[in-house]
């Protein structure tokens, strides 16, 4: 008794590989036919085995496996399967041939018996050799899919990771830009502050100079006054001389009027020089450099710092000491500025001698210096106190602002750091300090 | 005080003889302002005026002409030398016979007023200085 045991097992191998290509393309039409093809071969082999009919259940073994590799072949979709379904046909063509030589001439099998069962021998081999071919093939591709299948698992787990990023950096972002708007309206308050502090800073020196402005007033005014009043008396007088004929003497009064009256008007623009310069110190600065004479600046605003600390303190006095170099001339500088920096600077000399004096009140003499020299192109102004002197430490920090030495309330801490700004940043000059025996200060402004 | 001043003028007047009075300003104009203010007492030679234009100036011309000074005019507020320091000194000088001081000040606030009373002021002019108070004062 023989069976169809090749037929079945290429059968199931054939459908087997058909299963594993259709469930990994995902093709779900094919899972039914698959079944089908299963369940007729098992049922075929069954019946074979049953029934012992294998002469007649072999041709319907050949019939179903050529039909099943014809149908295979032809199918588009397994077109990549065709190198392993062409694997089986040699056999089938041998075994088929070997049969049907059998059934026609008997004669013809029995010498040709040796041949065909080596023929059918290599067709085997052929069938090993095609499917261990492809099972490498098919493991390789295999290695690839799955490695491929990882990277894609891998790809969109990074792809939501980024998306996860993404919200990330969105948040990030808003917070940040959130930040950023807090900042902005900080710096916007800090920038509104600070020009409120650069006027409170100014109105603070000229709070200093409001005494010594109303003494410098003051005088030129006595003066107009007085001479006023003086000449309303000569004209009455005149009028007297004129009546009694003595024109000598009227002439000699008309003299001392004129002479009078070229002293109001010279006290009147004394005044208006005064009231001028104070605005001037008041007034927004409005950065533009314009010819000056810094000795005139430098001593109008000497004399308006001494009168003021003299009105603050009517018991100080101090000397004042000035040499003004006076083949400077006009130099190009933003008057209202540097006009500042010299006064602060004075100002600053005046409290450190008043300091020392009320430490040492005798023997010391208190005095305040300035001087401006002109050096090559560089013009510079000097202002030298003898008081206590600047201490190491401070040195450094003297032109940080809010940096004062003052008790509090008393100064800003802003007048140096000022006075730097603008030496350096307006007029690209230099701010320098030495402390000895008291401090000096040079204004080193170039030409 | 007044007292005083009128009495000094009164012996110099009897004796055809004028007062001179120094003035202490470090303003320059109070120069020209005087001798036109007092025009008639300066050409009646009633009165003599000199000037100092600073405390030191004025020590030095008192120290040259001690005998001739009758009345110092001074000015508080100046430079260098203030006028309660010249008062000081003038005091320490024990001038025969000794000078009247009056100071003058912008700011008559009792501080400056005080100081120079202690230092032994004779009398008080406060900026504006009114001339005709002045002149009454020096009883002309």
């Amino acid at each position: 008794m023989s069976l169809s045991v090749a037929p079945l097992v290429i059968s199931l191998v054939i459908a087997d590989r058909i299963r594993r290509y259709v469930k990994v393309n995902k093709l779900p039409l094919w899972e039914k036919p698959l079944k089908y093809i299963l369940f007729f071969s098992v049922f075929l082999f069954a019946t074979e085995a049953v029934l012992s009919s294998f002469e007649v259940t072999k041709w319907i073994w050949h019939l179903y496996l050529i039909a099943l590799i014809i149908f295979s072949l032809q199918q588009k979709e397994f077109r990549v399967l065709r190198m392993f379904i062409v694997a089986f046909v040699p056999y089938e063509i041998v075994s088929l041939f070997s049969d049907l030589s059998e059934v026609i001439s008997v004669d013809f099998f029995n010498t040709n018996e040796s041949y065909l069962k080596n023929a059918t021998s290599l067709t085997y081999i052929w069938m090993a050799a095609i499917l261990f071919s492809q099972n490498r093939q098919y493991k390789t591709a295999e290695k690839e899919r799955i490695k491929r299948q990882q990277e894609d698992e891998l790809n969109r787990a990074i792809a939501i990771r980024k998306v996860e990023l993404e919200g990330l950096v969105a948040e990030r972002t808003a917070e940040l830009t959130e930040q950023k708007e807090e900042l902005e309206h900080a710096l916007h308050e800090l920038r509104t502050t600070q020009s409120q502090l650069i006027q409170s800073e100014k109105m603070a020196s000229l709070g200093e100079l409001t005494a010594g402005i109303a003494h410098e007033i003051q005088n030129p005014l006595n003066f107009v006054n007085n001479f006023s009043e003086v000449n309303a008396e000569l004209i009455e007088e005149m009028k007297q001389e004129i009546d009694k004929g003595n024109m000598e003497e009227v002439k000699a009064i008309a003299n001392d009027i004129a002479m009078n009256e070229q002293k109001i008007t010279q006290h009147g623009k004394r005044a208006d020089a005064i009231v001028k310069g104070m605005l001037q110190h008041s007034r927004t600065s409005s950065g533009i450099k314009e010819p000056t004479n810094i000795n005139a600046l430098a001593d109008e605003y000497l004399r308006l710092a001494y009168h003021g600390l003299r009105a603050k303190d009517k018991s100080f006095n101090a000397t004042m000491k000035t040499g003004f170099d006076e083949t400077i001339g006009m130099i190009s500088i933003i008057p209202q500025d540097i006009g500042r920096v010299i006064l602060n600077l004075i100002t600053n000399a005046f409290y450190a001698v008043t300091e020392k004096k009320q430490q040492q009140p005798a023997g010391y003499e208190p005095t305040v210096s300035v001087f401006t020299k002109k050096t090559g192109n560089n013009i510079l102004v000097t202002v030298k106190d003898n008081g206590n002197g600047i201490p190491k430490a401070a040195l450094d920090k003297i032109f940080q602002p809010f940096f004062t030495t003052k008790p509090s309330g008393q100064g800003t801490g802003l007048g140096l750091s000022m006075s730097y700004e603008i030496i350096t940043k307006a007029h690209g000059g230099e701010l320098k300090v030495e402390s000895n025996e008291g401090a000096e200060f040079t204004i080193i402004l170039p030409v | 005080m007044k007292a005083l001043s009128s009495q000094l003028f009164c012996q110099f007047k009897t004796n055809h003889y004028h007062m001179k009075i120094l003035v202490v300003d470090d303003e320059r104009d109070i120069q020209t302002l005087f001798e036109q203010r007092f025009r008639k007492e300066i050409r009646e030679k009633l009165i003599e005026f000199v000037f100092a234009f600073s405390g030191e100036e004025a020590l030095i011309y008192l120290e040259k002409n001690q005998h001739e000074v009758v009345m110092i005019l001074s000015d508080i507020n100046m430079p260098g030398m203030s006028g309660l320091e010249l008062l000081r000194q003038i005091k320490q000088m024990y001038l025969k016979p000794p000078p009247i001081v009056m100071m003058i000040t912008a700011y008559g606030d009792a501080e400056n007023f005080n100081t120079a009373k202690r230092l032994g002021a004779d009398d008080f002019l406060t900026k504006p200085v009114d001339f005709n108070l002045l002149k009454e004062k020096f009883k002309i």
